[in-house]
């Protein structure tokens, strides 16, 4: 257990760089989930962390140790990190028992108790222990590998995309399990993933890497639904885009008129939403915004339906449980749940005035929206 | 995202930041140095004994008919030993792969086993038979016959390789059979096909006891004429310098026209191999054609020993009894320095390999190539080289078993790497970054992760290069101890002075060694080592 803290870590690979000063902090005893897309350096920042690259600048610090820094490199076996790579890498030459026994001092290896407790914190059976590698499977071989990392007690485990190469039900049972063994482990922990559901589920913080640097860094509630911007609000989920303005403290859109997540200045803006926000009201207000639906993706649990606005031929994406999907051609009436957030509009490039104009302002409906307007307290069938 | 697609594309980020990584650990780096330094230490030595030599005295000394006729001999050989091996190579490849000969299994055996014989067994076994088999005629028949497998074994590999599916497409777009070979196999072997051309250049120009049992002359045993006469000097590295030119020449063109494929694995997955087709009448002629190589490849080599083994020693022009105790001692001595060579050109070829593997940048690559020059260094002027050296500047290494074992780690250290780097590319580094963050450090990661994980394919390579060193004959004769013989010198001393009924022993006894040996390790050879190396 161990507090993790990483200031201003640069690193470039032949006079490319992949990170540009990042900062993060992991408390002890927390799991922090990075995500990021392939190539936005979180591989890189897991090799820098468990020593395996030297960084080009920063330091990185474990519980106050500084154990990478100007002039300092601590090779990776004296660091107490555990490493969980994608694939496993178990040692194909050992069995399940020696894998997990391998970081343990001489006299312990052969402590088969020792290795059956540590089996049983992965949710595996003891009778594993003498089995080859290849013999287990992928979501088994992963948790024998988290087995072997958690041996030595380190300070810090890290999981490179350790679901990845598991299929979708594996993945599930597997990501339980782990993160059940870690909490019990009471290990610090940073996973990476380039999965949004994978990060958002697992992290008590997500830590979102882009191009090198970190753009947020929050909660799961917080970052998906109050994200820095419009790129991250794609990033972790689909979003709803609407040009808008910010007026009196609330967002016009062709939606209505939201309240916001955040306060925000008035002016121009792009208004964000979910699509699951978006709702279809079986008793709507008289002035809620209406739409033809245009396709329904069915996916069983939920269905994705593709709407344009009456008002704007704007389209958006509302997500609604799968029994309530509509037909396409049908027109509904909508109504928005919950709060939406705004960004400053990117195409106001300083020629045009950030000010509202009536004339701007005159495309919204213009009628004072409550969040009970809105249809939040809509009868369901 | 599918599992799939988050996979690869992961793995491709995975493998971009590993294919740059960290500084590589000094001690490695100095071992390295050291192999590649001793290889390269024969050939420097070669040149900087030539350039001693006047500008115009080397003129006059290279412009002379000597030389020309060498040249004349070595570059026809080697031209026309490179198309009958290519011809041959080709056909019986073909043959085999996609014919329905019968017995292909056992047939795809018999056409690579010649590899296990030493070529100047191969020339001890004709010139035994025949006493007209001499000269340009004898040399050409005897370096078919033992290295058509260098083309065989690669295209036939390259053939299994191939996706049917090429073909099928170009009959369908109209070609015909012939057709389809020209425009589409042929394009395709061709890597394989030149590479094994070419190594079978290198390897003629650099063979010396076949051609001096046929009174071939060639550079090899004109290099071995001047030494044993006396006449070694600087005008013999001349001749030298000039012998390797030509083979650095060859050794260039081959990295060429393999490129990075020398180091590519040799694919596992489950390709859709192709339908055999039908040879119909045509069996006959081609199953008589084939036996008549294997006749000519195996049996004259192995039929000739067994007839000598059993010949009273007069019936040879110069009778002389095989003792066994010097058969014994010849047994122990060619095992013990095929052992020891075996072992001295792994441990000089892991480190270099260890770099190039894990730590590729440019220096390393370099460090690499260096080692591979061993492979276009004849013995004979690597024998040379040191001989010249110890006798200058450290008198007791000469005739020492420990300089014996130096030269045998420098000729093959290009096939000990082949095996090396074929075997810890196919160990992920993952392996050892999962120890190092497990509390080992770099020397407990590689005793306990990577040493049990290469076993298998350095044992395979150590084979390979152990039957190469106990029938090695150039540098053995050139460099033994006083007194010392192996297996492969008593074949040769006793051929020389025609008493060919007491060489057939030594020779027996060594091709039972060379194909125990290959048999063991067939499958793992022909996977890790001879993709590389023939």
């Amino acid at each position: 257990m161990a507090h993790l803290s990483v200031n201003r870590l640069s690193k470039a690979f032949a006079g490319t760089p992949v990170l540009l000063g990042v900062d993060l902090e992991v408390a002890s005893g927390s799991l922090v989930a990075v995500l990021g897309a392939s190539g936005s350096g979180k591989t890189t920042l897991l090799r820098l962390l468990s020593g395996f690259e030297r960084a080009d600048t920063g330091s990185i610090e474990i519980d106050g140790q500084t154990v990478s820094g100007p002039g300092v490199h601590l090779p990776p076996e004296k660091r107490r990190i555990g490493y969980v790579a994608q694939e496993g890498s178990l040692f194909p030459h050992l069995s399940v028992a020696d894998n997990v026994a391998f970081g343990l001092p001489r006299a312990e290896r052969r402590n088969r108790r020792k290795v059956e407790a540590l089996l049983a914190t992965v949710d595996l059976p003891g009778s594993y222990a003498s089995r080859a590698p290849h013999q287990l499977s992928g979501g088994e071989q992963q948790r024998v590998a988290l087995a072997r990392a958690l041996a030595p007690a380190p300070k810090l485990v890290l999981l490179d995309e350790p679901f990845s190469s598991l299929d979708a039900a594996l993945r599930v049972e597997t990501r339980q399990a782990v993160s059940a063994a870690l909490a019990a482990s009471g290990a610090t922990a940073l996973l990476v993933t380039h999965d949004q559901s994978e990060a958002l589920a697992m992290g008590l913080q997500v830590a979102v890497l882009r191009r090198g640097v970190m753009a947020q860094i929050a909660t799961p509630e917080i970052l998906y639904r109050q994200p820095v911007d419009i790129a991250m609000a794609r990033f972790v989920g689909e979003a709803v885009i609407l040009p808008g303005a910010v007026t009196a403290g609330a967002a016009l859109c062709a939606l209505g008129r939201l309240p916001l997540a955040r306060p925000m200045q008035d002016g121009l803006v792009d208004v964000m939403a979910r699509p699951e926000q978006i709702r279809f009201p079986s008793k709507p207000n008289a002035d809620a915004p209406r739409a033809r639906v245009l396709s329904v993706t069915f996916y069983g649990h939920d269905a994705s339906v593709l709407l344009e606005l009456e008002a704007g031929a704007e389209r958006v994406m509302s997500l609604v449980p799968g029994y309530r999907a509509p037909r396409p051609g049908e027109d509904v009436h909508l109504s928005l749940e919950g709060t939406v957030m705004a960004y400053p509009r990117a195409d106001t490039t300083g020629t045009e005035s950030v000010e509202l104009s009536p004339s701007r302002i005159s495309q919204f409906p213009m009628q004072p929206l409550s969040v009970t307007a809105l249809g939040i307290k809509e009868n369901l069938p | 995202m599918s599992p799939i697609a988050s996979a690869s594309q992961t793995g491709v980020e995975a493998v971009g930041v590993r294919a740059v990584v960290a500084r590589p650990p000094a001690a490695l780096v100095a071992a390295a140095l050291v192999g590649a330094t001793l290889v390269l230490l024969p050939i420097l030595y070669t040149i900087a004994e030539a350039v001693t030599v006047d500008f115009r005295d080397a003129a006059g000394l290279l412009f002379r008919p000597l030389v020309g006729r060498l040249l004349l001999n070595t570059v026809s050989l080697v031209i026309a030993a490179s198309l009958a091996t290519a011809v041959l190579g080709t056909a019986a490849a073909w043959l085999v792969e996609r014919m329905d000969l019968p017995g292909r299994n056992v047939w795809s055996a018999l056409l690579a086993a010649p590899l296990a014989i030493p070529p100047f067994v191969t020339s001890y076994a004709w010139v035994s038979m025949s006493n007209a088999l001499q000269d340009f005629a004898g040399a050409l028949l005897v370096v078919t016959c033992a290295y058509y497998p260098l083309v065989y074994l690669p295209v036939a590999a390259a053939l299994r390789g191939l996706d049917p599916a090429l073909e099928e497409t170009a009959r369908s777009l109209g070609e015909s059979g012939w057709g389809c070979f020209l425009r589409v196999v042929l394009p395709q072997l061709r890597p394989a096909l030149l590479g094994g051309a070419l190594l079978v250049a290198l390897d003629t120009l650099t063979e010396f006891g076949a051609f001096a049992l046929l009174r071939f002359r060639t550079f090899t045993t004109e290099l071995y004429a001047q030494y044993r006469t006396g006449l070694a000097g600087p005008e013999t590295s001349l001749l030298a310098l000039v012998l390797v030119a030509l083979c650095l020449a060859l050794l260039f063109a081959e990295f060429r026209v393999r490129g990075d494929a020398r180091y590519a694995r040799v694919g596992v997955g489950a390709r859709r191999t192709s339908t055999p087709a039908a040879l119909g009448w045509a069996r006959f002629p081609v199953l008589a054609a084939l036996g008549a190589l294997a006749v000519a490849t195996l049996g004259v080599p192995i039929g000739m020993i067994g007839y000598w083994l059993f010949q009273h020693a007069q019936a040879a022009i110069s009778p002389a009894a095989p003792s066994s105790p010097a058969l014994v001692q010849a047994v122990l001595n060619s095992v013990g320095y095929g052992l020891f060579g075996a072992a001295a050109a792994l441990l000089m070829a892991s480190p270099i390999g260890y770099l190039a593997v894990r730590f590729p940048s440019r220096w390393t690559v370099l460090m690499e190539r260096a080692a591979y020059l061993a492979q276009g260094v004849p013995g004979i002027v690597v024998a040379l080289a040191l001989i010249s050296l110890t006798v200058q500047w450290v008198g007791p290494l000469y005739q020492s078993p420990a300089l014996l074992v130096l030269a045998y780690a420098i000729l093959f250290l290009p096939l000990a790497l082949v095996s090396v780097r074929a075997t810890l590319t196919q160990i992920p580094p993952g392996l050892e970054e999962a120890g190092r963050s497990l509390g080992q450090n770099s020397a407990s990661v590689a005793w306990r992760v990577v040493a049990p994980l290469a076993a298998n394919g350095l044992g395979a390579g150590a084979a390979l290069v152990f039957i190469f060193v106990s029938t090695e004959l150039t540098a053995t004769l050139l460099l033994s101890p006083i007194g010392t013989r192996t297996l492969a010198t008593e074949v040769w001393a006793n051929t020389s002075s025609v008493a060919f009924a007491a060489a057939a022993p030594f020779a027996a006894v060594m091709l039972c060694l060379s194909f125990a040996v290959t048999w063991l390790f067939a499958n793992r050879l022909s996977r890790a080592a001879f993709a590389g190396w023939s």
